[in-house]
């Protein structure tokens, strides 16, 4: 296994520098260097002097990809690409455009964001899967019937639609919570349960649909027939046979997205004034700061690639059928 | 304790705090109900609040509370009027010929070579406690040469656990000027500066060869001592008293002595904030302040909460005693004579999405809003007289509105520069003046501004001197005086001055070509379809076509720097109240193209420039009215801007929220603010009362669903497992048959 990890690993390597490279292009496509200067020094009175000095410090007066002032290798490596993507595979990301630095902003942005995102995930997994399991049980009743159709409605609304809603109605009607804020220890507690309650709400109605084709499929195998045949409880059957059978693919699909929890949402951070990493990408993609643009892309890329490793050694772990060689 | 009894514990407590009368749904913390604290809110998060380089209106909301620059605004007086702020007196321009000798106050302005302004400051001013200036027992500074391991377990500038803080001097303002050429800053100002404050561009070379020998530090944050390079446009001339020398004749410049980037900024903030390590941490001068006024920076988490408290060196001031005659009327004078701030705490909380901030003021957590278009009919209704009141709902609440026609201008530029609309020539002048009537900025500003706003007559705003209101101040061109008010002229008039411009009826008179005009524009959504849809319309009053070229803002600025645009949009929010700050947008020495200054339009009227020239030095005075209205006469001839429209700041205000009187220009508001703690405490329960109801019935409707659930749960057991045991029967019947 461990030499499956490492090839995995070097796998990673050309994955992160393809992304690295998509989002340099794509960046710079749209903006260039002179754009994110004046972005950040304003539109009033600002001097060619003063644009050519900030692209200087931060390193953007070079050439993009390719120096053909330079002679040999240094027409790659005196070029923005190169000097901004080095940097970054060893971990450094250097300034935001504002000066502020990227890794400690990821630091401390990384808590809040997992204040939503875990509880809206380990609840949302129970949640999901106890409703999965009931219109399973009811199947081809109206229950079932019902249920499928809620779970079609929940998953056509858009999930603005969720926050906007939740926050009208929970916090503005009832008064039962904040509308939206954020505070440390336990006084984050009052803030997180409508984004918490919402998230699981928006997300109910894929996921529960998709665990009960598990649940179904689960159930119409030989060896739920079997266990039936020898009499057990309904109860037993599917919480002592068909759950644990349909946990492999719940469980190889829910452990893909542990690490991409890090990184929070973009849409529910912004309504709820969470200031994680999800907002963080928000605010540098509208200041058009490509230092933490590429920072927080390279970052997802490299918790999905984590994400997909755990997943394949996930799969060992609950079906001992599986080897990773 | 055992580890679950201890969690549970702590849930209790919380939730017994949850449970405090305060609402539930507060966002702020029990301890701080009904302190003497001014809650607001920010969306987008401050870049700077180094007052170098701290420009945006955002920003200087911050700073203004916490800097003081020599002069500040009056806060009541209008026209605005400026007032000395630290400084003692109000300093007097002393003009110096070429050779140094000085001239009387009313000398021709070609003869003034240099200005001197000479500002002493009051004595006795502190700064607000800091680490930087904290010094040990030998008077040694503590905090200027920290290792990594002073740094272990410092994440924010309060984590240092001694403070002090010093007089403030003379040098202090000298080096926050030399701050401006500093070459690791990026001062908007400096190349405006540079023109004026003498010796300040080679002052910039100089400082930028002295870094570039210095040892490089690691993040290349390198303390430069300024004090060790002299500035003549800037000299410390006593402890109290500094001197800014100027070239010729810059009357402006006084109002630039009101803002943050002459605010005094102490050596030793600079000296710490340099070290090694600091910026890493993030604790930069950019984004932890030091300054004397009567707030100062305690929290800074610019993602979540920024908290201003009183600073308690703060020199005292207070409240202005006189005002405009309504002030009296309005209560703005109760506080007449007691000392500021009033407010202990300003709370700025982040709230990205204007529908949660919006909310929250309803709520009574916001002391005060302004109205984005979506809750505009919730807020405001007009009166009978056409005058905006807040509506019943809001008015049972308690809240007021509070107008102010903003130092702004927005206005659709012509690219002089461009064949078809630009040039000089009649017919081109001609062609801007019919769409110029053609468009009716009333119908825009009423449609897709609600109200907010007053069509333009110039490039003037109200308020500021050389501005005209009434029959003096409309714009022949585009409109009448009938009835005691501006009269939009007939669309006859504009289609007669297009066929003289020859296009008549929309077409080329030479060529028979219907007439396509091009209106870059920056990227919209979907809800600007409607007002790009007007403006097309507004065109086709004439016959002409209006294509909407649309793109990215990068892109948009491009064109606009190259000349590539055609017809635009564009608007200027004025510095200081001086005509002169509106006017220069359209004199040719700031032509976009070539010069890259302000003039969009890329405007030249030789005309125009030389009355500007003239004007720009002048004192305000009748001589100088007279210039101001030949120039606004001729650009409203030569029409390079469809003059659109001021628009009009409306803010919302709580009954507990007093002393508020919208300044446009002055930034330092916040010290006059009174706040009624109690009241307020007593409107939010008030209005906040948990509805449980609709819990309880969802937490029944649950529990009664599970009953019929478990039956029906039973009963397919029961079923099933006879069900089952009849296929087992059949099967084994089969099976022995």
């Amino acid at each position: 296994m461990l030499n499956y990890i490492i090839r995995r690993i070097l796998y990673a390597i050309p994955i992160l520098v393809g992304v690295n490279l998509i989002t340099f292009t794509l960046f710079f496509v749209v903006n260039t260097p002179d754009d994110m200067a004046r972005m950040q020094l304003g539109i009033k009175r600002v001097t060619p002097e003063a644009i050519e000095k900030w692209k200087h410090e931060r390193g953007y007066d070079k050439p993009l990809m390719l120096n053909d002032s330079e002679e040999g290798s240094g027409k790659f490596t005196h070029t923005i690409f190169f000097e901004k993507s080095v940097a970054m595979f060893a971990f450094d990301f250097g300034r935001a455009d504002d000066g502020r630095d990227i890794a400690h902003e990821i630091k401390s942005r990384m808590l809040p964001s997992l204040a939503i995102a875990l509880p809206v995930f380990l609840l949302g997994l129970i949640v999901y899967i106890t409703f999965a399991l009931v219109m399973a049980f009811f199947r081809a009743t109206y229950v079932d019937f019902w249920g499928v159709v809620l779970c079609v409605a929940l998953m056509s609304i858009s999930s603005l639609f969720y926050i906007i809603g939740g926050q009208f109605l929970i916090s503005k009607l009832w008064h039962l919570v904040p509308i939206s804020g954020y505070s440390s220890g336990l006084d984050a507690g009052k803030f997180l349960v409508l984004p918490v309650i919402i998230g699981i709400i928006s997300g109910a109605g894929a996921s529960t649909r998709w665990y009960r084709t598990i649940f179904l499929e689960e159930m119409s195998k030989d060896y739920v027939r079997t266990a039936r045949a020898k009499g057990l409880p309904e109860s037993i059957v599917l919480f002592r046979h068909v759950l644990r059978n349909a946990m492999i693919p719940i469980l190889t699909g829910a452990v893909v997205v542990i690490p991409l929890l890090f990184l929070g949402s973009l849409i529910a951070e912004s309504f709820f004034g969470i200031p994680g990493l999800g907002s963080y990408t928000i605010d540098a993609i509208s200041s058009q700061d490509f230092a933490v643009v590429r920072a927080m892309v390279f970052l997802g890329s490299l918790l999905y690639i984590v994400g997909l490793i755990l997943t394949d050694i996930s799969y060992t772990l609950v079906d001992p059928r599986i080897r990773l060689e | 304790m055992k580890a679950p009894f201890k969690y549970l514990l702590a849930l209790l407590v919380a939730l017994l705090t949850a449970c405090s009368d305060r609402p539930w749904n507060s966002p702020y913390l029990a301890t701080s109900a009904g302190k003497n604290i001014l809650y607001s809110a920010f969306a987008e998060r401050p870049k700077h609040l180094d007052p170098v380089q701290s420009y945006s209106s955002n920003e200087i909301l911050l700073t203004a509370q916490i800097y003081e620059p020599p002069l500040q605004y009056h806060y009541l007086k209008r026209p605005y009027t400026l007032i000395p702020g630290t400084a003692a007196r109000m300093p007097v321009a002393q003009y110096l010929d070429k050779n140094g000798a000085n001239l009387p106050s009313d000398v021709d302005t070609a003869k003034i070579a240099y200005t001197i302004y000479e500002i002493s400051i009051k004595p006795g001013i502190r700064f607000q406690p800091h680490p930087a200036f904290a010094r040990g027992d030998l008077g040694k500074f503590l905090y200027h040469n920290l290792t990594a391991e002073d740094l272990v377990g410092v994440y924010k500038l309060s984590d240092f656990s001694r403070t002090d803080t010093r007089e403030l001097t003379a040098e202090d303002y000298v080096y926050e000027i030399k701050r401006l050429a500093h070459p690791r800053l990026h001062s908007p100002i400096l190349g405006l500066m540079s023109d004026y404050i003498v010796g300040l561009k080679e002052y910039s070379a100089t400082l930028r060869a002295a870094s570039e020998v210095q040892p490089k530090q690691q993040d290349n944050n390198a303390y430069l001592d300024l004090r060790d390079y002299p500035l003549e446009g800037a000299q410390v001339v006593d402890t109290y008293t500094y001197r800014i020398k100027i070239k010729g004749k810059y009357p402006q410049f006084m109002y630039w002595l009101a803002m943050p980037f002459f605010s005094p900024i102490p050596w030793e903030a600079e000296r710490f904030y340099t070290q090694q390590g600091l910026a890493e941490k993030n604790i930069t001068l950019d984004w932890y302040p030091v300054g004397t006024g009567p707030y100062m920076l305690t929290e800074n988490d610019p993602n979540r909460v920024m908290i201003l408290e009183k600073n308690p060196n703060f020199h005292g001031e207070s409240y202005p005693s006189e005002g405009m005659p309504m002030d009296e009327q309005t209560g703005l004078l109760q506080d007449a004579g007691k000392p500021l701030p009033f407010i202990d705490q300003v709370i700025f909380s982040r709230d990205k999405e204007s529908i949660p901030r919006w909310n929250k003021f309803l709520q009574g957590y916001y002391d005060a809003s302004g109205i984005g278009s979506d809750s505009f009919d919730q807020a405001v209704q007009m009166t009978g007289q056409g005058e905006a009141t807040v509506t019943e709902a809001m008015k049972a609440q308690g809240i007021r509105l509070e107008t102010a026609v903003a130092t702004s201008t927005y206005y659709m530029g012509f690219n002089m520069l461009d064949p078809v609309v630009g040039g000089l020539s009649e017919p081109s002048r001609k062609l801007r003046q019919a769409i110029s009537i053609a468009v009716d900025y009333e119908e825009y500003v009423s449609i897709f501004a609600n109200g907010r706003g007053i069509p333009a007559q110039g490039p003037i705003a109200p308020g500021i001197a050389g501005h005209r209101d009434g029959r003096d101040g409309i714009n022949p061109v585009v409109y009448d005086w009938l009835q005691e008010r501006p009269q939009r002229k007939s669309i006859a008039v504009a289609k007669a001055l297009l066929a003289e411009a020859g296009y008549p009826n929309g077409m080329d008179a030479k060529t028979g070509v219907p007439l396509v005009l091009y209106f870059d524009v920056t990227s919209r959504g979907a809800d600007d379809k409607s007002s790009l849809d007007w403006m097309r319309k507004q065109f086709q009053k004439l016959n002409i076509q209006l294509v909407v070229r649309s793109t990215d803002y990068n892109r948009f600025q491009d064109k606009i720097r190259k000349g590539n645009a055609q017809i635009f949009e564009w608007g200027w929010n004025a510095d200081y109240p001086d005509p002169e700050n509106f006017l220069f947008l359209l004199s040719g020495a700031e032509r976009k193209v070539d010069n890259d200054g302000q003039n969009a339009s890329n405007y030249d009227n030789q005309d125009y420039n030389q009355l500007f020239e003239q004007m720009k030095n002048m004192e305000d005075s009748p001589e100088r009215q007279q210039i101001i209205d030949r120039m606004v006469n001729i650009l409203r001839n030569d029409a390079p801007w469809l003059w659109g429209y001021h628009p009009k700041d409306y803010g919302l205000y709580h009954a507990w929220y007093s002393n508020v009187k919208p300044n446009k220009l002055s930034n330092n508001n916040i010290k006059y603010y009174r706040i009624d703690g109690s009241l307020r405490e007593q409107k939010q329960r008030e209005w906040n009362e948990p509805v449980l109801w609709p819990a309880v019935v969802g937490l029944l409707v649950l529990l009664g669903s599970l009953v019929p659930a478990m039956v029906a749960y039973r009963r397919r057991e029961r079923t099933m497992g006879t069900r089952e045991a009849s296929k087992s029967v059949g099967v084994s019947e089969a099976g022995d048959a």
